[in-house]
């Protein structure tokens, strides 16, 4: 080596200059090394932090936005994913709501036997409307019953043949809404099929009780399904990150060697993950808006029909947030799951 | 600044790329190294900046021993070096500004910061007006120079190149060399892997030579113009 004291001994004016240089560029970089430090008394670590963080996520979005078309096509993916089993959840909920308003006009009929008078059904009726479980209950005779019969069935002439009435008296008992549940019935029933009056006992409503358990199940199916679609979303992010990073292995091999740390190299992915979901997530919010007013017509034009007020309730505020929620959840924890698999493996050779 | 001690390195394949090396660089040194194809250059720089660890002998680094370093802290190592390479290893698709600003956003420092650091480095390279464009839209040299601007924007102790003007013409080359000199005159320690025994020689700076993995001199860039 050639000491740098030697050559400032014996002084040529080629080093002078040199050294005058040397002097200009050291004032150059302390200049801007001590701006660079009172910059950062300013700054507090936590306005530092956000600040990168903020930097980080609007870069990562500006790289999927620089792919709009594949950008779109993920995003759309997930929104179609997550809007399925949320779009289905809302109907098969609002379907309920109209059943258990239906219920509440469910009524229970008691054939009466033969061998009991008009009197006796009366006073049994009486003895019924006593009972805590009904709210109502009213006799019809069986000559009332027959009339009813005649007017609303156009059979009239026809029954006039029968020589004797073939209808049983009926008690028609209306029951408190409280009591519309599976096992508050089946007791109930057995209650009524105890009475020695009793022919027969017969549901009005056992076929709501039947689409209401249909419902029921649809609801848990669409929980299942959209459970399936959740680890689908998962897929779709953390391969399409997984892709990302297989594209982008040479910048992560040169950020590597000037000092990244994995934890730097995967912010980038996870934000990108966070964007996915959330992009996904909007989409699925506009599709399941779409959808409902799609329908809300005829929806409108059959309530009509059935002369209710009805109307669809949609995603509302809460359901939106869920949504947006699920779906960023689900963007980061697929680009997690993909980002910690892949980077450790891409190292500089 | 660098001491390496009796370190030796046999890759997988069996084949020892260096043994018994010993030498030592100051802090603010600048010291050439130089070698035939395949002498073990590269493999040296590659101990320093851990991307291979020593098989023998350990690398000790600004008082820090390398064999010691865990790989979680393997980065903040590379911190205290700034690395010039070949084929420049810029990113393509960020702009000349966003390549240099690159070292100072993984040290942590906020973007709002970077401005004045990035333009003062590439002030140095005289790249200042090209911040704005993208690597390809670059000369060869120029693209060497952002490479150079994004190895110091840190202002890091140490300076490595691996052949950092292989692929440049003479002038380009003595104009390279003038940037590490430069560097080298405000602090920084310059260690250059070359082949261009031309151009170190007309230069006054320390010289390794490493032969088959050995290193068998350990003199100036003078004795090559002494031996010839
Ligand atoms: N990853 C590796 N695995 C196995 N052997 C390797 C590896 N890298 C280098 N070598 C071998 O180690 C020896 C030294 O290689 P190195 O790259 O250090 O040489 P060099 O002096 O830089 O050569 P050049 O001037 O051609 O770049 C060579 O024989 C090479 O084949
Ligand atoms: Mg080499």
């Amino acid at each position: 080596m050639v000491p740098r004291k030697n050559r400032r001994q014996r002084q040529t004016p080629q080093q002078r200059q040199q050294q005058r240089r040397r002097q200009q560029d050291l004032t150059t970089f302390i200049d801007y090394e001590s701006d660079a430090r009172t910059r950062q008394k300013t700054h507090s670590a936590l306005s530092r932090y956000f600040e990168q963080q903020a930097w980080v996520g609007k870069a990562a979005l500006l790289q999927l936005l620089q792919t709009p078309l594949s950008t779109l096509m993920t995003a759309a993916v997930i929104a179609i994913a997550l809007a399925l089993p949320t779009g289905l959840f809302l109907l098969l909920t609002d379907l309920q709501k109209i059943v258990s308003n239906w219920q509440g006009n469910a009524q229970v009929s008691l054939f009466m036997k033969k061998s009991i008078s008009d009197q006796e059904a009366r006073l049994l009726t009486k003895k019924l409307q006593t009972w805590e479980e009904i709210s109502n209950a009213s006799h019809l005779s069986a000559a009332q019953a027959l009339d009813e019969f005649q007017q609303q069935s156009g059979f009239g002439d026809a029954l006039d043949i029968l020589q004797e009435n073939p209808l049983p008296a009926v008690i028609i008992v209306k029951l408190h809404r409280s009591q519309l549940i599976t096992g508050n019935i089946e007791r109930l029933t057995e209650k009524l099929r105890e009475l020695p009056q009793v022919d027969i006992v017969q549901l009005d409503f056992k076929w709501i009780q039947r689409l209401n358990s249909f419902v029921a199940l649809g609801k848990r199916g669409a929980l299942l399904l959209s459970g399936l679609l959740a680890v689908a979303v998962l897929l779709i992010i953390g391969n399409t990150i997984r892709l990302t990073i297989h594209n982008r292995r040479q910048e992560i091999l040169v950020t590597k060697l000037i000092g990244a740390t994995n934890q730097f190299i995967r912010k980038p992915f996870l934000y990108a993950g966070f964007w996915y979901g959330l992009m996904g997530a909007v989409f699925a919010v506009l599709l399941i808006a779409l959808l409902f007013w799609l329908i809300s017509d005829p929806i409108h034009r059959l309530s009509v029909l059935y002369n209710s007020t009805f109307q669809l309730s949609g995603l509302g505020f809460v359901g939106v947030a869920y949504i947006l929620a699920i779906g960023v959840v689900l963007g980061l924890t697929g680009s997690w799951i993909a980002v910690t698999r892949h980077i450790h493996a891409i190292e500089p050779k | 600044m660098i001491k390496l001690v009796n370190i030796s390195k046999r890759y997988p394949g069996g084949h020892e790329a260096l043994s018994n090396v010993t030498c030592h660089l100051q802090a603010g040194e600048m010291a050439f190294l130089t070698g035939h194809s395949g002498a073990g250059k590269s493999t040296l720089l590659k101990l320093i900046t851990l991307i291979e660890r020593t098989t023998r002998g350990e690398v000790v680094l600004d008082g820090e021993n390398l064999s010691r370093v865990r790989r979680r802290e393997i980065p903040f190592v590379r911190r205290k070096i700034g690395m010039v390479f070949q084929d420049h290893n810029l990113l393509n698709d960020k702009t000349v500004f966003d390549n240099v600003a690159l070292p100072l956003i993984i040290s942590g420092i906020p973007p709002s910061e970077t401005g004045r650091r990035v333009r003062a480095a590439l002030d140095k390279v005289g790249l200042l007006r090209k911040e704005k464009q993208f690597p390809i839209t670059l000369s060869t040299g120029e693209q060497q120079r952002v490479g150079i601007a994004r190895a110091v924007v840190n202002r890091p102790p140490l300076l490595l190149a691996d052949e950092p003007t292989g692929n440049l013409d003479p002038a380009l080359s003595r104009e390279i060399m003038g940037l590490f000199e430069a560097f080298n005159h405000i602090g920084t320690t310059v260690l250059i892997a070359t082949h261009d025994l031309g151009l170190i020689s007309q230069l006054q700076y320390r010289l390794f030579t490493l032969h088959e993995g050995r290193l068998i001199a350990d003199g100036t860039t003078q004795d090559l113009n002494n031996a010839a």
